[in-house]
């Protein structure tokens, strides 16, 4: 049983598989304050392939946000190159090559839910017929059926989060970029989305970038988990992490998943006692 | 509701019912009647204490015997007083309201149409013109820089000073009647329009406005989609404001242009005379149609504000 598989070089191993959805090569990103420049990403080589679910963890201020902004082309990277679909993020992002879910829901207060849902739709320029087809289809995917007519705040946080996702989903990209969706929520309604979310990822296939600060999230969805380490922002360790398709939350107690929640926190312990 | 037990014998809690006063004053009519009965004695006691020095006076002259009640009958029945009692004031409203004929000269209704016109008229050419400035501000950096002083220079200019020469420069390119009155409405009612609206179109918070990013959407798809909803509840505030002082710009307006018509040219001719019941009944009949817009405004704040799913007015995110 290989479930916890090592590699040396994170990036190169991969390089020439040519279906990577996003690559990355030296990437460094320095904001200059008014106190001086701050390194939220140094040298980072990563890839991720088609399909994949990648968690970024790491403590605050490691640059995990700022590297999916950067993915999503929402920062501009001061050193080095990234790719996302094989072009610059900046195209990928006018080929609204990716959906993406904040920290916050980031709903529109005076819309309702399935408005919500068809903003990026109408934005798109899609049929009538065709976004009250999706928002109906990605709502119901989210457990949301009946709530269409309701405004957010007659919605509870975690299900206010499930509607930024089917709006993230409702035009269908094939890479979604989720930053602490579950950050705010309490722990049982979080324990609850992990595992919808994980039957959605198996159901769609799509490629998942997930941020978190939470070990047991990161190890539970994850296909591999990127530990990362702040001043500067790096990447410390990547670890695949091959848990069973079918899981369920009681594979947390499993060993395999405490083994590789136990390298994880290796990983951030490490980061950590090379800062001081 | 109050839970007490009445009487430590009886076990059973009694509910006390509140009494009517409690009643009264817990919904907003008590308190506004409380309010309108203390201005009332007040006004009479001011009345009195105004006309009184010219009473007693004529008293003297003729060497009238007179007591308080004396006074005070006489300090409210005056036909030129200092201050007229309140129900002087409503019986010339009554008179000039109901009594005449709503195409007479002398009908406050005929009047205070004339001055809701230019009102509106400004009201909707200031509006126009204070959004059409927000856009400006909030879409073109350039904009920001060189207009904003302008606009909050324009404000400091009394508008006593500057009305006048409105009325004669438009009057020189034939512009006359309603035109020149709601252009100075206008003047004055854009800039609360203009600082609510740059306010809305930039309450957008980062994160709503990195989901339109992520779409790619363009610049216009922001503005309807984003900025002029988020833009709503600022507008509505500063709208209250600005149809107040629409109404007052009206007023103001029809001051130089010879007193024709107008709650103003009410106010001009009863100062000419002396008619001072005639000018508070115009003052109370302007107040009034300032609270009766400003309700206007308040009404379409609520129905427009429900349909965005915005239960508190103010309470917009």
């Amino acid at each position: 049983m290989q479930n916890v598989a090592v590699k040396a070089e994170p990036a190169a191993a991969n390089r020439s598989a040519g279906n990577s959805v996003v690559e990355t090569e030296q990437l460094s990103l320095t904001f200059q304050t008014a106190d001086g420049p701050v390194y939220a990403l140094s040298n980072v080589n990563l890839t991720i392939e088609q399909g994949e679910f990648v968690s970024f963890i790491g403590p605050s201020g490691c640059g995990k946000t700022t590297l999916m902004r950067v993915i999503a082309d929402l920062e501009q990277p001061t050193q080095g190159s990234i790719t996302v679909n094989g072009v610059t993020p900046q195209e990928a992002r006018l080929n609204r090559a990716y959906g993406y879910v904040f920290q916050a829901p980031a709903l529109y207060p005076w819309r309702q839910v399935d408005r919500n849902v068809t903003l990026p739709l109408e934005i798109m320029g899609l049929s009538k017929e065709e976004q009250a087809q999706r928002a109906a289809q990605y709502l119901d995917l989210v457990n949301l059926k009946g709530f269409e007519k309701k405004f957010p705040w007659q919605l509870s946080g975690g299900m206010q989060q499930r509607v930024s996702i089917a709006r993230a989903l409702s035009f269908e990209p094939d890479l979604l970029l989720m930053d602490e969706p579950f950050g705010a929520l309490d722990e049982i309604t979080r324990d609850h989305l992990n595992e919808q979310l994980l039957r959605l990822w198996e159901k769609t296939q799509k490629t998942v970038v997930f941020v978190t600060h939470s070990i047991p999230e990161a190890v539970f969805l994850s296909s591999k988990i990127v530990v990362m380490s702040p001043r500067p922002g790096r990447i410390i360790d990547v670890i695949d992490c091959n848990l069973p398709a079918d899981r369920t939350l009681d594979a947390r107690e499993t060993p395999e998943f405490l083994e590789i929640a136990h390298r994880v926190r290796e990983g951030l312990r490490a980061g950590h006692s090379y800062d001081d | 509701m109050t839970t007490e037990v009445a009487d430590p014998a009886s076990s059973a809690p009694t509910v006390r019912q509140p009494g009517l006063l409690s009643r009264v004053m817990s919904g907003k009519t008590g308190p506004v009647a409380v309010m309108l009965l203390l201005i009332l004695v007040i006004w009479y006691a001011g009345a009195v204490y105004l006309n009184a020095p010219r009473l007693i006076d004529g008293y003297e002259r003729n060497d009238t015997e007179w007591n308080f009640s004396q006074l005070t009958d006489d300090a409210w029945a005056m036909e030129r007083p200092i201050l007229p009692a309140p129900h002087q004031v409503l019986i010339e409203m009554n008179d000039t309201i109901f009594g005449k004929k709503i195409t007479s000269k002398r009908s406050l209704v005929y009047h205070s149409w004339v001055t809701i016109s230019s009102t509106l008229l400004g009201f909707a050419m200031g509006t126009a013109l204070g959004m059409l400035l927000a856009v400006g501000i909030v879409h073109v950096k350039a904009l920001d820089k060189s207009l904003m002083p302008w606009v909050i220079a324009s404000q400091t200019i009394p508008i006593l000073a500057i009305a006048p020469m409105i009325i004669v420069v438009l009057g020189a390119i034939g512009l006359t009647g309603l035109v020149p009155k709601s252009i100075i409405s206008m003047y004055l009612c854009f800039f609360p329009v203009t600082i609510g609206m740059v306010k809305g179109l930039r309450s957008p918070d980062p994160l709503q406005l990195d989901l339109m990013r992520t779409y790619s959407s363009s610049t216009s798809q922001v503005f309807w989609k984003l900025r002029w909803p988020s833009s709503v509840p600022f507008l509505f505030a500063s709208l209250k404001v600005a149809i107040a002082i629409s109404l007052v710009g009206a007023i103001v307006g029809e001051l130089p242009t010879g007193a024709q018509a107008g709650i103003g040219a009410r106010l001009l001719v009863g100062s000419y005379y002396g008619q001072t019941i005639q000018i508070w009944s115009a003052l109370v009949t302007a107040s009034i149609l300032a609270g009766l817009l400003v309700a206007l405004v308040g009404v379409a704040e609520k129905f427009v504000l429900r349909h965005m799913g915005v239960i508190h007015a103010g309470g917009a995110r």
